[in-house]
């Protein structure tokens, strides 16, 4: 088992070199005068040759590539123009405020998405199947960025039951002290009922947000799966021992049906890291998202680099995380080795 | 007839919805079993056996339902029963094991916490004595160790191993009556013969009555007491299984009788009375066409992981190469039909590729009229002169065609690209005279796959493997995948064939009735190596080796006639 | 259990035997009519591709034309979807706004479809016998496939620069490791396949093989995947312009006129975001709902 885990975690190395290797590329061999990029758009050209003799960009590639890996281990992401802070710094204080956010989103949908696939799966042609047929087509057409305008119109400006979309928290509620940085928990953690509420009521609209724009892949694999595990032979053996339907369906079809669910979360994943950055702009969310965005219009190229590359690793090691929880619940997985 | 009815079945018909409409899988069908009493149900694919037993057991998927008749189970009505009634029957007086035993198991729960839940589900055991219980039930089926196997997965056990566990499953509650679909299609003969032996002996100890849906009449004639035959959805004939081999009194049960490969007949006598004509006279065989020395075919035994830990330890050791096959040598005379046979996993598929040159040995010679192929690497033989001498006839009829390609094409195929034939015409004429030769209708030339019944797409296949006037032909299980009606058809053609065009035959089976109907000689592998081989009425007959006996034994006897 | 097999020599007889086009045809009428859904989607897509032509010619007003005396106008009956800050008809702009979008999503998945086919039959050729080409197309793959993909595409743009090709491109790239590995997987079922096996004993190379028995068999899964991967590719050039990466205002794109809309939501401003914003989701839905229907209709499982 500790052996499997090992392996596994052996195999994202290519992955991992690979990610540093296309971020490298992005950054220097594009077309395009790259030492003007770091340069900023105002810069004169001494200060764009002081930044290539700075970044080394005279030097051959290779040695360049020796030195930007060397940088990384170090945690050198370079420098934003925009805050005249390291770009790590910057992305490590703005990380948890996404990362809540994305999390929010993720759990609301699998609290949603997982049900009400499994009761389409179990009473296929029953209003509830349909239900399920047009959260799924509908879901996977809306496009992120429209479904977070239309819940601020009609909550905000319409209903007035959510606060202005600006921001994780109240300007005049207080910033609980940092904990976790997930000002949720951290509110709780000091008994900071007031801040709790105010950062649950304006996590409440973007979450939802990129939780109706993730329940479409998940709903649909788990309404899929489920009909398929429900026509296995399997099921039907357990049918034939007369088995009550709640374990023909839980033990028997869910359980079965769960592993394609856990496979699909690494594209979920893939497809909420980024609509995270169209959800952040909406709702001016403090993230590494809206960051990368200013630092895009900016035309500050370090940041979005950096956020490239940040993004990557964190998927990469999600990845992992998602196959390491295969292993778990699939026994074929866990002893194969 | 037992006095006593366990189970009751009148007028019984079940129709599915399709999108072709209604179509009536089961038609008024009778069936009843007594108390103690084993019954056969027997037919070819789509004779409505198993939607049958489906509908008996309230479990048919949800495009079926029962249109008519009725079903008592010791006098209780099962089709007006609720499906709590049914719930609490199901495992507890009436289970069902299955074909594909491996795929009835839950993957990803231990076999004995399956067992578990169905003696929870019934009240025969509580949480303190369920784990003792289910091992109890492991133990009954005979499964060694039954401590360890308890927590096993499905996929850690072989696929005879994964019936014991359903068999263990089926009868955990001490059921009165045992479904048994075709319970061991797919498994290896001796495995097949371990398999029946324990449900006989399980439920006559038990009184049990049992139902066996097979396909296959030995079978049934040999372990059940009465046989019923179907026929597209209608029983044809219901008789005891002694007098059924006898004195079948259906025109169907007769046909399906005389397919039956059995000892002491030739293949005419697998035909229709009537249709068949004499014999072709035996062609003596001439000088050795093929000759097979010291093949080694050896796969290295290693996974993703063990690169990474060899990456980072130098310390491990090079596991000994899997010998899939292990030093064999065999001949192949011209005119020659040698069998090749064996169990799962004895090696014989893989010879068979290797001598079709789409593998290459890891050591060995193979010398076909003299010339070494074997040191022609399998990519180079694509293009080898030799190439139209070697052609081969696949398992599957269905899956060796190539769905978007119609059947003439199929058969011009070899032709274009080997048989140096040009023009549509000439090309045309050829598969035309082929078709005939394979008793092909030639308006059938120009459908699709999908469009042809298994027996025609059997019939092109064929007729590609002799498209190009081979020398040897390997034939890979081609009747495996079909009825045993249609497979006398083609076991006759082939032997027609054969003494029409001179070819030799490597026939690859597992069924020994079946090698010795068509082959003059047989070659019996185990773990890749060969254990006997001579004559195949010697080595049937009078088998020396033990293994070949014990494959001889386990064929299942049919009382004969 | 089915329909009961037609003994062998019988042939089927009420089954008149057809082309594999006209089969293909009447299965499709079949699909349709049995899903009335598929039929409008497919009339959607028709109409789509209308705007797209001839858009500019339907638009009322000039698309750029501003007027400030009309700006911030709801929709009326001169402007049927209102008017933006500038006093440009809206209408006239998502009209005209087909052309590029559809434009980008076609493009893109054109060009990936070509490359993503290519590579993947290129690898299963080679992939016989476990060839180079087949490793760096499933390395590049799975390089791409470690990046969550927006984020990947944010990166390109930034590098690349701001201009409608460079969408059209890395639309394709971060398509691309979607097709190859459908292209892989469903090569990889067949390759073992009887036919292919036969296909090898009848005299025919690798690469012949490749092309003319693998490739025909999965062209029509490429085909639903092109249609169901051009919904997420204009999802995504909208995503990218929404940032402010690829097409520049003034250009009447559907994303950026989100974008645009987007300041004005919180004063009620609603029909500047909503009308690209519904534009955008119709083309969408209608591409998923082409791609579920054109599934329906090569997927042989479905055939009788």
């Amino acid at each position: 088992m500790l052996k499997t885990i090992g392996d596994r975690i052996l195999t994202t190395i290519p992955a991992l070199i690979g990610v540093v290797l296309v971020s490298f590329l992005l950054t220097r061999v594009l077309p395009g005068d790259t030492a003007a990029y770091f340069a900023g758009p105002a810069a004169t050209p001494q200060a764009i040759a002081e930044v290539k003799a700075k970044l080394g960009l005279d030097k051959p590639l290779p040695e360049q590539f020796a030195k930007y890996v060397v940088d990384l281990a170090h945690g050198d992401l370079g420098q934003s123009l925009t805050t005249g802070q390291p770009v790590l710094a910057d992305l490590t204080s703005r990380l948890p405020a996404s990362a809540e956010l994305t999390l929010f989103g993720l759990i609301l949908s699998l609290v949603i998405a997982i049900p009400l696939g499994v009761v389409a799966a179990v009473r296929q042609g029953s209003a509830v199947d349909h239900i399920c047929r047009v959260v799924v087509t509908a879901g996977v057409s809306l496009p992120v960025f429209f479904t977070g305008l239309i819940l601020v119109y009609v909550f905000y400006f319409i209903l007035q039951w959510s606060p202005a979309p600006l921001g994780r928290i109240d300007v005049f509620a207080t910033t609980p002290p940092t904990v976790t940085g997930f000002y949720l928990i951290d509110s709780l953690v000091v008994g900071d009922y007031e801040a709790f509420r105010s950062a649950l009521s304006q996590m409440l609209l973007p979450g939802v947000t990129l939780a109706i724009f993730s329940l479409a892949p998940i709903a649909r694999i788990t309404r899929a799966s489920m009909i398929s595990a429900l026509s296995a032979e399997f099921t039907r053996t357990a049918k034939a021992s007369g088995l009550s339907p709640r374990r023909v369906i839980v033990t028997y079809a869910l359980r079965n049906a769960l592993l394609p669910v856990v496979t699909t979360l690494g594209m979920v994943f893939s497809f909420l890291l980024g609509a995270n950055v169209l959800v952040e702009k909406v709702f001016a969310w403090p993230g590494v998202g809206s960051y990368a965005v200013e630092a895009l219009i900016a035309s500050d190229f370090a940041p979005v680099q950096g956020f490239v590359l940040a993004m990557a690793i964190i998927y990469v090691v999600l990845n992992l995380l998602i196959d390491l929880a295969y292993g778990v619940i699939d026994p074929r997985v866990r002893m194969s080795s | 007839m037992s006095a006593v009815q366990l189970l009751d079945v009148r007028d019984l018909t079940v129709e599915f919805a399709t999108r072709r409409g209604v179509v009536q899988a089961v038609r008024k069908v009778d069936l009843s079993v007594g108390k103690g009493e084993t019954i056969g149900v027997v037919g070819e694919s789509g004779s409505g056996k198993s939607v049958t037993s489906y509908a008996v057991m309230r479990i048919l998927d949800r495009a079926g339902r029962v249109a008519g008749g009725s079903v008592s189970f010791s006098g209780l009505d099962l089709l007006t029963a609720s499906e709590a009634d049914m719930r609490d029957l199901r495992g507890r007086e009436m289970s069902m094991i299955f074909q594909n035993p491996r795929a009835a198991l839950n993957p990803i729960r231990g076999v004995g916490r399956q067992i578990e839940d169905v003696l929870r589900q019934h009240a025969q055991a509580g949480s303190d004595d369920a784990r003792r219980k289910a091992i109890e039930a492991l133990t009954q089926v005979r499964i060694a160790r039954p401590e360890e196997r308890y927590n096993a997965y499905p996929f850690e056990l072989s696929g005879g191993m994964c019936q014991r566990v359903v068999i263990a499953l089926a009868l955990a509650c001490q059921p009165r009556l045992l479904i048994a679909d075709e319970p061991t299609t797919g498994l290896d003969v001796t495995t097949q013969k371990a398999v029946m032996d324990l449900i006989v002996d399980l439920t006559r100890e038990r009184g049990m009555s049992t139902i066996l849906i097979t396909h296959d009449l030995g079978l049934a004639a040999a372990y059940c007491d009465r046989v019923i035959v179907m026929e597209k959805g209608e029983v044809v004939e219901s008789a005891l299984s002694s007098t059924i081999f006898g004195n079948p009194s259906h025109a169907y049960t007769r046909k399906l009788m005389r397919a039956t490969p059995r000892p002491g007949i030739t293949l005419r006598d697998l035909l229709p009375e009537g249709e068949a004509t004499p014999l072709p006279p035996p062609v003596p065989a001439g000088e050795a066409l093929l000759s097979v020395e010291g093949l080694v075919k050896e796969y290295p035994r290693q996974g993703a992981s063990r690169f990474m830990a060899k990456l980072f330890r130098k310390d491990v050791a090079d596991a000994a190469p899997f010998r899939a096959v292990d030093g064999l040598s065999f001949e192949v005379r011209r005119g020659e039909s040698v069998g090749l046979v064996g169990e799962s996993g004895c090696g014989k598929s893989t010879t068979s590729t290797i001598v079709m040159r789409l593998l290459d040995p890891t050591a060995g010679r193979i010398l076909f009229g003299g010339q070494d192929i074997g040191a022609i690497p399998a990519r180079d033989f694509a293009r080898h002169p030799l190439r139209a001498k070697i052609q081969m006839v696949f398992q599957d009829p269905t899956d060796s065609l190539n769905p978007r390609h119609t059947a003439g094409r199929a058969i011009a195929d070899p032709i274009l690209r080997l048989g140096g034939l040009r023009g549509g015409r000439t090309v045309r004429t050829r598969c035309e005279d082929l078709a005939t030769l394979v008793g092909l209708p030639t308006d059938l030339l120009d459908r699709f796959p999908h469009q042809l019944s298994g027996g025609q797409k059997a019939r092109v296949g064929i007729a590609r493997a002799i498209a190009l006037d081979p020398d040897l032909v390997i034939l890979d299980e081609p009747t495996a995948a079909l009825d045993v009606s249609v497979q006398a058809i083609v076991l006759n053609l082939l032997a027609d064939l054969k003494a029409k065009l001179g070819m030799s035959y490597l026939f690859v089976s597992h069924d020994l009735h079946v090698v010795r109907l068509l082959c003059d000689r047989v070659i019996v592998m185990k773990t890749g190596q060969i254990v006997e081989q001579g004559s195949a009425a010697d080595v049937i007959d009078t088998p020396r080796h033990a293994y070949t006996r014990e494959l001889v034994a386990a064929i299942p006897h049919p009382p004969t006639s | 259990m089915s329909a009961p097999a037609a003994a062998d020599g019988a042939p089927s007889g009420q089954q008149r035997p057809k082309g594999r086009f006209a089969e293909t045809l009447s299965h499709a009428r079949h699909i349709i009519g049995e899903n009335p859904v598929t039929g409008l989607s497919f009339a959607l897509f028709a109409l789509l591709l209308l705007c797209a032509v001839f858009g500019p010619l339907l638009s009322p007003y000039d698309p750029l034309a501003s007027d400030t005396v009309a700006a911030l106008k709801p929709p009326s009956a001169h402007h049927w979807f209102g008017t933006d800050q500038l006093g440009r008809d809206i209408l006239s702009r998502v009209l005209v706004a087909t052309r590029l979008d559809m434009l980008i999503a076609i493009l893109s998945v054109a060009l990936v479809f070509f490359a993503g086919g290519l590579a993947g039959v290129a690898g299963v050729a080679a992939g016989f016998f476990g060839g180079w080409t087949d490793r760096i197309v499933g390395r590049v793959s799975d390089t791409i496939m470690a990046f969550p993909l927006f984020v990947l595409a944010m990166g390109i743009v930034a590098a690349l620069g701001n201009t409608v090709t460079n969408i059209v491109i890395t639309t394709a790239i971060i398509n691309f490791p979607l097709y190859t590995r459908i292209v892989r997987a469903e090569a990889n079922v067949r390759r073992n396949a009887g036919y292919v096996l036969a296909a090898r004993l009848t005299g025919n190379s690798d690469t012949r093989i490749a092309l003319t028995t693998i490739l025909p068999n999965i062209l029509p899964i490429m085909v639903v995947q092109m249609s169901l991967t051009m919904g997420y590719a204009i999802l995504n050039a909208a995503g990218l312009s929404f940032i402010g990466l690829g097409v520049r205002p003034p250009a009447a794109e559907w994303g950026i006129m989100v974008a645009e809309g987007s300041a004005f939501i919180v004063s009620g401003e609603w029909w500047i975001a909503l009308f690209p914003g519904l534009a955008l989701m119709l083309a969408v839905f209608c591409f998923n709902l082409v791609g579920d229907g054109l599934r329906d209709i090569v997927d042989p499982l479905r055939r009788t």
